[in-house]
């Protein structure tokens, strides 16, 4: 909460009518506008507005079914290849639309990385499962610049000290834990700006959670981080804004403090105080 | 919905809790009172007595609180409930030891000549009672608005207790002989207005409580 970008929340007082600040003088790094998705007929999204600032830690909370996991993958069109799948409304990078005539899916997809919930590392060494973003997009010039970009996302990922011994073993002679830090490390690898992460967490021991979530914190010095839980402290943990959804429809998005102490809409209460349904 | 029936049962004894607790309190403080205006030595020791009970219901209290943020993990309204109790549990265990202090004035004035009259003791001893249940009522009912009636009521203690200390401050010029016992009628005066600023302190937790809004030092 002490990053520049940040603009810290007074406390709520008495007098205080207003709603407390909420980082609108933040720049938004994703704006997102009147989004309705559908799978074939099914409308999975309705009407959702959500502007996410730069470099915060933004969690999506809400019951199983009520499209976060959806909303995220609208974020670097990873529903394209779900058949039947459509979006309407605009979502925006940095001003421009994602989903405007002429967008370069991979470009946009470097731009905005993900990690999943099942780590998914390729059967091939740990340097080689970092490296295949830079090589496939051909992002690097010469041998040492590609070694260098896999040590410094190794870094990044905070897993560098535990394999930099071992960098061409097997990735699937790590725990699950690392595997996933080395996931994170493959996406942070292409130099992403905005990182999406889906239940990152979800199949790893405390231990291993503790170590992505500090991850995390530690990631939004450098990038946008937009992450979904189902674990509510986690969200409270990381996160500087908390997004609620239910059944399609983004219910309240305030600041994490203000939202697990004083939620603005009852149905927010009722979920994270676990009286829904 | 098993985790949130258990929550609510919990928080439920929390509110028992601090309500008999609120109970006890406030019944030192009367009893002490009335061990004090009307020479009840006895009723001062059972005052004196009781409070080792108070204080086995604050350790309870707290246990309880500690283990429900331990265990259920209370956000939003319970969250703020849950602090809540934790923080009123010790200022209602202050209550009852003023009102042991009192009791301890009673014990050792009622060996003395009756030093005639108590002034506006009695009087102010009444309405901090009275300040004391309401803010009980507020808190349990989470009612607010009560809370802040209640609140203001604090300046009617602060104008008794500068009027008290004049008058003391009166009869000790005036009559040397009564000093000692006017100076313990004194620090019943104090003890009173602290409870009053006890009360104060319940009423702006229940504010925050009910509306999450930090009235604390605006009045």
């Amino acid at each position: 909460m002490t990053t520049a970008q940040i603009t810290v929340r007074a406390p709520h007082v008495e007098g205080d009518k207003e709603r407390p600040a909420r980082r609108e003088d933040a720049r938004a790094k994703i704006s997102v506008r009147g989004l309705n998705f559908f799978y074939g007929r099914a409308q999975a999204l309705f009407q959702i507005a959500l502007d996410v600032p730069e470099r915060i830690v933004m969690a999506f909370i809400g019951p199983s079914g009520c499209g976060k996991s959806t909303f995220l993958r609208t974020l670097n069109r990873m529903n394209d290849t779900i058949p039947g799948a459509r979006a309407e409304g605009r979502v925006l990078i940095d001003g421009e639309d994602l989903y405007a005539p002429g967008v370069d899916v991979v470009e946009l997809r470097r731009k905005v990385g993900m990690v999943f919930q099942k780590s998914n590392p390729f059967p091939k060494s740990i340097f080689d499962n970092v490296a295949y973003g830079l090589r496939i997009n051909r992002l690097t010039g010469s041998k040492g610049e590609l070694n260098d970009r896999v040590e410094q996302a190794l870094r990044d990922a905070a897993l560098w000290n535990e394999v930099k011994d071992r960098l061409k073993s097997s990735a699937l002679g790590l725990s699950g834990g690392q595997q996933q830090r080395l996931c994170i490390a493959r996406a942070l690898a292409v130099r992403p700006e905005v990182v999406l992460m889906d239940e990152p967490a979800s199949a790893l021991d405390p231990i291993a959670t503790q170590k992505i979530e500090e991850l995390i914190v530690e990631l939004k010095r450098q990038y946008t981080i937009v992450i979904v839980t189902h674990n509510m402290q986690q969200a409270a943990r990381v996160s500087d804004q908390t997004a609620f959804f239910w059944l399609g429809k983004l219910v309240e998005v305030n600041e994490t403090e203000k939202m697990f102490t004083n939620p603005d809409e009852k149905l927010t209460e009722d979920y994270i105080t676990g009286r829904f349904g | 919905m098993e985790h949130h029936r258990r929550l609510d049962d919990e928080l439920n004894v929390l509110r028992d809790r601090v309500l008999l607790l609120g109970g006890e309190a406030e019944a030192a403080l009367r009893r002490a009172m009335h061990a004090l205006t009307e020479r009840d030595s006895q009723a001062a020791r059972d005052v004196l007595a009781g409070d080792d009970r108070i204080d086995q219901l604050e350790v309870e209290i707290d246990r309880l609180c500690i283990d429900v943020i331990a265990l259920r993990q209370p956000a939003a309204r319970d969250l703020r409930f849950v602090v809540a109790v934790a923080k009123v549990t010790p200022i209602l265990e202050r209550v009852a030891d003023h009102a042991c202090n009192i009791a301890r004035v009673a014990i050792d004035l009622n060996d003395e000549p009756q030093l005639k009259p108590y002034f506006d003791l009695p009087r102010m001893a009444e309405v901090a009672s009275s300040m004391l249940r309401a803010s009980l009522d507020a808190f349990t009912g989470g009612d607010a608005a009560e809370a802040r009636r209640t609140i203001v009521r604090d300046d009617e203690i602060d104008v008794m207790y500068e009027r008290l200390f004049r008058e003391l401050i009166d009869l000790m010029v005036n009559d040397p002989a009564a000093t000692p016992r006017a100076a313990r009628l004194l620090f019943v005066a104090k003890h009173l207005e602290r409870v009053a600023d006890y009360v104060t302190d319940i009423c702006e937790l229940t504010v925050y409580m009910t509306e999450a809004a930090f009235i604390k030092h605006s009045y």
